[in-house]
């Protein structure tokens, strides 16, 4: 058993995917405390981190209902930044498992460090194993910290005094990096970058995020044209 | 909140999740279809990143977080691993917040 479990961690992407559900179950513990001290219910919070299972999200919908918004506004604003999921769920196609209850399953595992961890790896085997690591592994650390941050309140501290808001960026682009060696994918990103960083003072939040995927559109048209 | 409030974003976050996954899986693509989608990642993801790293509430903001991400990019260039990435960039923001 200590042998297979040391075999099993030893491949780094194992590792990380474990390492980043760790660190989101950190604000989770922060979701679980915001929420009911928005006057969210326990068991609310507790539901929004089962079934929404997107972090951003919870805490805009969270947000909205705390400071007296109405309903509609609070699901605005939080599927307006749900939205990216779906075009993460469009491009990891073949990640995707074959069977129709897995893919029931892996659908709802689908955000951004499941996609960034999938789209780092090498080949279509440690991608596959990559997503379901780091979905799962997200999933039960964001699970737990809602849980934890609803009964017990913030007993890890603040992550923002930890700095572990910085992590998450700084990861991504750790992930990312590697992929900017080829041409039409470095176009993608530094394109879908800018229009991100036009569209912040602009736009409300959710759409610059959304607005980036121009750079897949851009860089697919550059590559036809060639 | 209200329970249907809450039906409402559950359903709506899962169907964008299962929505992508349906329409991909039924989608003949070819060329210029395929390359779209293995594109779209990168972009989004890159999107992602500026907003994370720049976005303080509506305003492009230089903060203790961008530093932090920052000295995290270096650490990448310099080949760091992924966990090493994640704490350079955390102690960093922790380090500039105290300042």
């Amino acid at each position: 058993m200590g042998g297979r479990l040391k075999t099993f961690w030893s491949r780094q992407h194992r590792r990380d995917g474990f390492l980043l559900g760790l660190a989101v179950g950190t604000f989770g513990v922060t979701f679980g405390v915001l929420s009911v001290s928005a006057g969210v219910s326990g068991l609310q919070a507790v539901m929004m981190s089962l079934l929404m299972f997107t972090g951003a999200s919870q805490f805009a919908a969270v947000g909205v209902v705390s400071t007296g918004g109405d309903p509609m506004s609070a699901l605005g604003a939080a599927l307006l930044l749900a939205a990216r999921n779906g075009a993460y769920a469009l491009s990891m196609s073949q990640v995707m498992p074959s069977g129709k209850g897995s893919r029931l399953v892996a659908a709802q595992l689908i955000i951004d460090e499941s996609t960034a961890m999938a789209e780092a790896q090498g080949n279509l085997g440690e991608s596959r194993e990559a997503f379901w690591i780091t979905g799962l592994s997200v999933f039960f650390f964001w699970n737990l910290g809602t849980l934890i941050g609803v009964l017990v309140g913030g007993v890890v501290g603040d992550p923002f005094t930890w700095g572990l808001d910085a992590a998450f960026p700084a990861g991504f682009l750790a992930l990312l990096m590697p992929h900017l060696k080829d041409r039409n994918k470095r176009r993608a990103a530094g394109i879908g970058g800018v229009v991100a960083l036009v569209t912040v003072p602009l736009l409300p939040a959710g759409f610059p995020v959304l607005l980036a995927a121009l750079g897949a559109v851009v860089a697919t048209r550059i590559e036809r044209q060639e | 909140m209200t329970w249907w409030l809450l039906a409402g974003l559950a359903a709506g976050c899962y169907c964008f999740k299962i929505g992508g996954v349906l329409t991909a899986g039924n989608l003949r693509l070819f060329g210029s279809g395929q390359s779209f989608l293995a594109y779209l990642t990168p972009a989004v993801l890159s999107g992602l990143i500026v907003v994370q790293t720049f976005d303080g509430g509506g305003r492009l903001t230089i903060s203790a977080l961008t530093a932090g991400v920052a000295t995290g990019a270096v650490a990448t260039s310099m080949k760091a691993p992924l966990p090493v990435v994640l704490l350079v960039a955390s102690a960093t923001t922790a380090l500039t917040r105290l300042l």
